[in-house]
């Protein structure tokens, strides 16, 4: 995305008041408190457009809710591990082969058949998920209250949304599984933000080395580290 | 025209387990050997050292040292009237990419096969009668039995650096390991690794069933181990990033860390990388190979020749070499005739997880091949006629990873997303484990390996098809271990416990993780209308090509592969060695 393009994003956060929406409805208290990080809402996608940002914002908030203990996916930064996946080899498909013909009614347990990228189904499935959003809601998704959001979600989930532009890629399935990765996956990959994910499990990170804890029935003491070697 | 390189004696198409083995022993046989690898080079250092290699994302997600479907797939259909579709990314099977193959991001688990599934046709049919086996199914004996194997099995887990017990040493049975197991020459050459807390929770309740548990044969090393080829490895840590990632610990048994370092060091050895064969060129009477054709790192069109041509390129390629280069005549599954691409099989695996709130797994302590097995319900255990199945399984439980994208079990009815699963895996991370039945799969008909007719790979050749199913027999087996399995949880009193096994009418699904343990396709037996391979793993039709790997199992074994695997290539390169080389003819 160009330079352009991003500022106009940036001002359009603001002026839909997503930031605003965010704060009180998404983030929880400490996710703002003193990062040296960026904020999430300092991002500037690579991938996404302005709209699509909004959504992936919108959508991985309501998959892993700040609510209860333990960070939610904008607290774990999830939407910037997801744009920059999409910008790398995962949303280019570069490992897959994607040579027709394409049976995008292929029997579920055959696998992936879409003629799309990841990141092209992002595109596709997000525009006519938002116009629907539009025509029965009123509004795009990213606009509607937590409610409808939810459900919204669900109903793609169940199937009682489908969506015809990803042409067989399953948009929900590509999101869960991407905003899991993201909270859990090595901070280096922009989500998992201060190794928030894995101190809210207890799991140690990349300490890999456990000799004198195999067959100890008792909770493991030490917190997580990450690749760099900082400490969670 | 292809450029052409200087004759060696022989050539080695893949450098993982079989290709490793197969040029360390005719290395020493004083030969001219070259391998031909695909793929990178890999070491240790600098692939999978400390701490870049602890990456679940990148290695046990992204799939980062595997096959790229984009350079490499085949195509899968259920049924021959099913049109197969491109295995597009990732999911069932991983097959190995890059010097040491598959060898360097399994897991582990070494075992020997029992000695009737090397006889298993001959088993049942004197044991239950002929009339037990289903119509369609295709189960074979393996032209070799286990006494004339054992010595190789033997030199294989002598060479990888096994750990584990012995149930029977030479006839006695020995407390601790396998009672089930036929009879070994000697122990294995290392102790069994220690236990995690559910391996240690599985084998005191099946010791109050009545069971017999032992050790997992674990090519994880439980000391430090010097092998008979000079190479070291050093203790397992249970680090946690074992299957699907290289040991960062030189503990894990690889072709890096148990034969490559001293191979390199011969004179008579080279390998190229990047270096794809496309091809064995047969002479114009279709009874000998002249040498292969690859493709090298700049794209240039290759010929390679050589005296001896060995396929040590992984099951699956193995077998699509065979068929892209006119090896054997290819089966029809319509007629039952040819032998390429016949009876492939996998494995029939199935689980049961149990949660306890209070007990603390630490799931992150875990090592590629810890665990306790036990094989009261293997082959040889069951009467398969009053059964009603012809198969089994072993059964085990040990955590080898806890790594959360990929090992989060939540109980049934957990929400998929949302503040419910945001709280479940807090609640439960940690708390659970699995008891695992890994079983066999037998042959039939209709699951078989051909040349897709629509879809190309990026040389232009057809991609391989595989047509595959499960099949009722199998999952009547899986069905059975359910009951035993479950009756062995509940003994274990968990707060929640919930089971995944296929039930009748189950379609193969290629998008989760199974096994890599695809076998046949290219399979050994004693009559040529009826094996790709003699027993000696030469082809029946072209004697100079030898063909190593799981291709030449006939239907697969309740166990892991590649004690197997490893057993039979020390077998084949010992015939090639004293009989072949001295005459070289179709040794059978
Ligand atoms: C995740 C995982 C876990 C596993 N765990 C276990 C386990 O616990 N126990 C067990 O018994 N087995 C396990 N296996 C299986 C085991 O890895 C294989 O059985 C073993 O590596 C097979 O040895 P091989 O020599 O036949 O093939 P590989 O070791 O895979 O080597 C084949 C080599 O050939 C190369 N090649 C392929 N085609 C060509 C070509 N056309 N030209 C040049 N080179 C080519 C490949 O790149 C590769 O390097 C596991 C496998 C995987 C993927
Ligand atoms: S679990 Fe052990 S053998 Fe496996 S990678 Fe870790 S240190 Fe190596």
């Amino acid at each position: 995305m160009s330079e352009a393009n991003f500022k106009l994003n940036r001002r359009s956060f603001l002026q839909a008041g997503a930031v605003g929406t965010m704060l009180s409805a998404g983030y929880s208290a400490n996710a703002f408190a003193q990062s040296e990080t960026p904020h999430l809402s300092d991002y500037q996608p690579e991938y996404f457009t302005a709209d699509e940002w909004k959504f992936i914002v919108a959508a991985t908030d309501r998959l892993i809710p700040a609510e209860g203990d333990g960070p939610g996916a904008l607290d774990a930064h999830v939407p910037i591990f997801i744009d920059r996946q999409m910008a790398g080899d995962f949303g280019n498909a570069a490992d897959w082969y994607m040579e027709g013909p394409h049976d995008p009614d292929a029997p579920a347990e055959l696998g992936y058949q879409s003629p799309l990228t990841p990141a092209e189904a992002y595109r596709a499935g997000i525009a006519e998920l938002n116009a629907l959003c539009q025509t029965e809601h009123g509004a795009v998704f990213a606009e509607l209250d937590k409610q409808t959001k939810d459900a919204v979600l669900a109903a793609l989930d169940a199937g009682e949304i489908k969506l015809s532009s990803t042409q067989g890629a399953d948009l929900f399935d590509l999101l869960l599984q991407n905003t899991k990765e993201g909270y859990f996956a090595d901070p280096m990959y922009g989500g998992n933000h201060e190794m928030a994910a894995w101190n809210h499990i207890g799991f140690p990170g990349a300490r890999a080395s456990f000799r004198e804890w195999v067959g100890v029935e008792k909770p493991y003491p030490l917190g997580p580290v990450d690749i760099s070697g900082k400490r969670g | 025209m292809a450029r052409q390189e200087k004759k060696r004696d022989v050539v080695i198409v893949g450098l993982g387990w079989t290709g490793s083995i197969l040029g360390m022993e005719l290395c020493n046989e004083g030969l001219d050997v070259l391998a031909l690898e695909r793929g990178e080079d890999r070491d240790t250092v600098p692939d999978w050292k400390y701490p870049n290699v602890a990456d679940e994302l990148k290695y046990g997600v992204r799939y980062g040292f595997m096959q790229k479907p984009r350079n490499s797939t085949l195509t899968i259909r259920r049924d021959l009237s099913e049109t197969a579709l491109p295995y597009r990314h990732l999911g069932s099977f991983l097959p190995g990419d890059g010097v040491g193959g598959a060898g360097m991001h399994w897991n582990g688990h070494t075992f020997r096969p029992m000695a009737e599934e090397l006889e298993l046709r001959s088993y049942v049919e004197r044991n239950f009668g002929a009339d037990i086996i289903p119509d369609d199914m295709t189960i074979q004996d393996w032209g070799v039995n286990y006494a004339e194997l054992e010595p190789y099995f033997d030199r294989f887990e002598k060479i990888a650096g096994i750990s584990g017990k012995a149930g029977n040493l030479n006839g006695e049975t020995v407390e601790g390991g396998n009672p089930f197991e036929a009879p070994r020459s000697s122990d294995y050459p290392m102790p069994p690794l220690d236990q995690t807390v559910d391996s240690n929770k599985f084998a005191d309740a099946a010791r109050k069933m009545g069971y017999h548990p032992y050790p997992r044969p674990a090519a994880n090393a439980s000391r430090a181990y010097t092998n008979p080829y000079g190479m070291q490895l050093g203790p397992c840590n249970f680090c946690g990033f074992c299957e699907r990632y290289g040991c960062l610990n030189y503990s894990k048994s690889s072709p890096q860390t148990c034969i490559l370092d001293a191979l390199k060091r011969k004179p008579n050895f080279e390998y190229r990388t990047n270096a794809e064969v496309l091809k064995v060129e047969l002479a114009s009477d279709g009874k000998t190979a002249k040498g292969v054709t690859y493709v090298d790192a700049n794209g240039e069109e290759v010929f390679q020749p050589a005296d001896l041509v060995i396929l040590a390129a992984y099951q699956l390629h193995n077998v699509h070499l065979m068929l892209l280069s006119g090896i054997g005549q290819p089966y029809n599954p319509r007629t039952g005739e040819g032998v390429t691409g016949k009876n492939y099989a996998y494995q029939t695996n199935g689980g049961t997880a149990l949660f306890f709130k209070d007990i603390d797994f630490n799931p992150f302590v875990g090592a590629g091949s810890n665990g306790h097995v036990i094989d009261d319900f293997a082959i040889n255990q069951i009467d398969f006629a009053a059964e009603g199945f012809i198969g089994g399984s072993y059964i085990s439980s040990g955590t080898f990873n806890g790594q959360p994208i990929r090992s989060m079990r939540l109980p049934a009815g957990t929400p998929k997303w949302g503040a419910g699963w945001k709280s479940a895996i807090k609640e439960w991370y940690g708390h659970s484990m699995s008891i695992g039945s890994h079983g066999s799969n037998m042959s039939y008909q209709s699951n078989y390996l051909d040349l897709d007719p629509t879809y190309k790979d990026k040389h232009g050749r057809p991609l391989m098809r595989m047509t595959f199913n499960w099949k009722d027999n199998d999952i009547r087996m899986t069905q059975f271990m359910k009951g035993r399995i479950e009756e062995l949880a509940k003994s274990m009193n968990p707060d929640i416990m919930q089971s995944g096994y296929k039930s009748k009418g189950a379609m193969y699904d290629v998008r989760p993780y199974q096994t890599t343990h695809n076998v046949g396709g290219a399979i050994m037996g004693s009559e040529p209308n009826k094996s790709a391979l003699n027993r000696y793993l030469q082809s029946w039709d072209v004697h100079n090509v030898f063909v190593m790997g799981a291709s030449a199992f006939p239907q697969n074994i309740q166990y892991n592969p590649t004690g197997t695997v490893g057993a039979l290539a020390y077998w084949a390169v010992d015939a090639i060695r004293k009989d072949y080389l001295p005459n070289p003819r179709p040794l059978v």
